[in-house]
């Protein structure tokens, strides 16, 4: 993998996705370096969610480039750009709820290339729930976890994938503010250890803190792109979300 | 393994011993019984194996049922009694990747709606093939096999769909169709082809019920398309598996043994309106116990020790 060590963790180019006459995504350039931490931001119904199902394989793209892991992946399916280590959370979470905690994170790791031993997953897993802070929780079942605690379970699962680049769709969403300082420094050390990381984020004190660049989209089409300040003092995005500037 | 694990095995091997001796205690009436009894427990364990995780409910059961029986009736004389299983087994489980790769993207209802007219398709198919081809409607079946060979043989089979399933459920294979019955989007993200995981199991499911029907096929000496390709078959094996409960291996099972010598019974007494009967309790099992005898049995379980986790968690 010597010739993509330079490459970005993800470049993305002119992707666009129509459903009808209803254009959703409409000719996005999006990159993530490796180890950065991308923003996507942008008023409900600007296409961001449909960008993540793009980028995962959930939808299939009309037309565009994703290069992902040294691979044009535009159009693959789920499981394989899964296993290619791109993994993602979803805005709504979503567990397993008839399994256990355990059970959960192995979900994530059982099913990519090198296939792990029992004793491998068992010792994964333990390791990857003290990582999310669920340390010892691996029996319960998920049912049983607090909302911030499913949401960890649900990023412990993403990270089972040993991903390259993880999506993080809303994960800061509806958290109290001592989670969400929780929250963001789990995030935080991720990109401490050299995640690359694209998050869907509504929660500006996350963006500030976390985001090294943001794209902000409105009508699925990209409108502004730069660092958190440059980006939420534009103009056109104070009207893409307020509808004109406004006075606080 | 586990002690208790260990006595399970040797009770299932000692079971499996004594079913064995079967036809030689009993008369032909009983042996018959026995037969339909093992026919329907691993038709309904099979539909279960499948349906249970992925929650399609598929009434293609008597397409590979019925495939089966006709594949004995066409090949029975000319090829070794081995060989014929062996075929009928390959043409199963060619139809169900076919089946299975052209139906199992559609959902719910869609899913049901084709399988059911899947068998009718088969149907109507042999009956084109026997008139204008082959020029006979209806065939003998003559082949040296006794009613003691049959239930010999869907016992051998029953064990084998029952050691598979156990073996399925402890894989990473069974790992994945826990996790795709849970939600299929969380299994495509972990990196599970979902596609290919439904049409492999679809096509083991339905190998079981192709041999089923090749097995059974010489009880009949004669046969033709609407004996082979009975509708019946395929609602009676899912008010089987619903009743047994169709989420635990050996939960069909437990409908089918029930439900099997209550439809003799009725066919017996009530023969015009056994069908009526079989649709009332059908809808009885589906309002009373939805989730079948297996799952009225784990929570009777769970009644005592629920409150004892709870304390335990406070």
């Amino acid at each position: 993998m010597s010739g993509t060590d330079a490459a970005p963790a993800l470049a993305v180019e002119g992707l666009t996705k129509a459903f009808g006459g209803l254009i959703a995504v409409n000719a996005l350039d999006l990159s993530v370096g490796r180890g950065e931490i991308v923003g996507l931001l942008g008023p409900n119904g600007s296409g961001k969610t449909t960008a993540l199902n793009l980028i995962s394989g959930v939808l299939q793209p009309n037309a565009g480039q994703i290069r992902f892991a040294g691979h044009d992946v535009a159009g693959w399916p789920t499981h394989r750009v899964a296993r290619l280590g791109l993994a993602r959370t979803f805005q709504l979470v979503r567990l397993l709820d008839g399994m256990s905690c355990a059970e959960n994170v192995r979900a994530g790791l059982a099913f990519h290339r090198p296939l792990l031993t029992r004793a491998e997953l068992e010792a994964s897993e333990t390791q990857l729930l003290a990582r999310v802070g669920l340390a010892g929780y691996g029996p319960r079942a998920a049912t049983d976890l607090t909302y911030i605690d499913r949401k960890r379970l649900e990023l412990a699962r993403a990270l089972a994938l040993r991903p390259r680049l993880l999506l993080l769709d809303e994960w800061l969403a509806g958290l109290n503010p001592s989670e969400l300082l929780i929250g963001i420094e789990l995030i935080r050390s991720l990109k401490q250890e050299g995640l690359s990381i694209l998050l869907v984020e509504h929660v500006m004190d996350a963006i500030r803190s976390l985001c090294d660049r943001c794209v902000v989209m409105s009508s699925g089409r990209k409108i502004a792109e730069g660092t958190p300040e440059m980006v939420l003092s534009n103009d056109a995005v104070i009207e893409a979300y307020l509808g004109a500037p406004l006075d606080a | 393994m586990t002690a208790s694990q260990i006595s399970a095995a040797l009770a299932g091997l000692a079971a499996i011993a004594a079913l064995a001796f079967v036809p030689s205690l009993v008369d032909a009436y009983y042996l018959s019984l026995a037969i339909s009894l093992l026919q329907f427990t691993v038709l309904a364990t099979a539909w279960g194996m499948f349906s249970g995780p992925t929650r399609y409910v598929s009434l293609a059961t008597t397409a590979f049922f019925g495939v089966g029986a006709y594949t004995v009736a066409v090949l029975g004389e000319q090829m070794p009694w081995p060989v014929v299983l062996l075929i009928a087994a390959c043409i199963g489980a060619a139809m169900a990747v076919i089946v299975g790769l052209s139906t199992l993207r559609l959902s719910g209802v869609y899913f049901v709606i084709f399988t059911f007219g899947l068998a009718e398709l088969v149907r109507q198919i042999v009956v084109w093939y026997e008139v204008n081809i082959s020029r006979v409607l209806g065939r003998y079946v003559f082949v040296d096999i006794t009613p003691s060979d049959i239930y010999w043989q869907l016992l051998a089979l029953c064990v084998v769909v029952f050691a598979t399933g156990y073996l399925i459920a402890r894989s990473r294979f069974g790992f994945a169709l826990r996790i795709i019955g849970e939600d299929e989007t969380v299994a495509r993200h972990c990196g599970i082809n979902v596609t290919v995981s439904k049409v492999a199991l679809f096509t083991i499911t339905a190998t079981f019920m192709t041999l089923v029907g090749a097995i059974m096929s010489p009880r009949w000496t004669y046969i033709e398309p609407s004996i082979a390709f009975n509708a019946t078959i395929s609602f009676e094996v899912v008010i089987m598996a619903l009743l047994g409960g169709a989420h635990r291996l050996w939960g069909p099972a437990l409908g089918a043994i029930p439900l099997t010598l209550l439809f003799e019974f009725l066919s017996a007494r009530f023969p015009a309106t056994s069908t009526l009967i079989m649709g009332v309790v059908f809808l009885i099992i589906v309002y009373a116990l939805p989730a079948g005898v297996a799952g009225l049995w784990e929570r009777l379980r769970a009644w005592p020790s629920r409150a004892q986790v709870q304390s335990a968690q406070a």
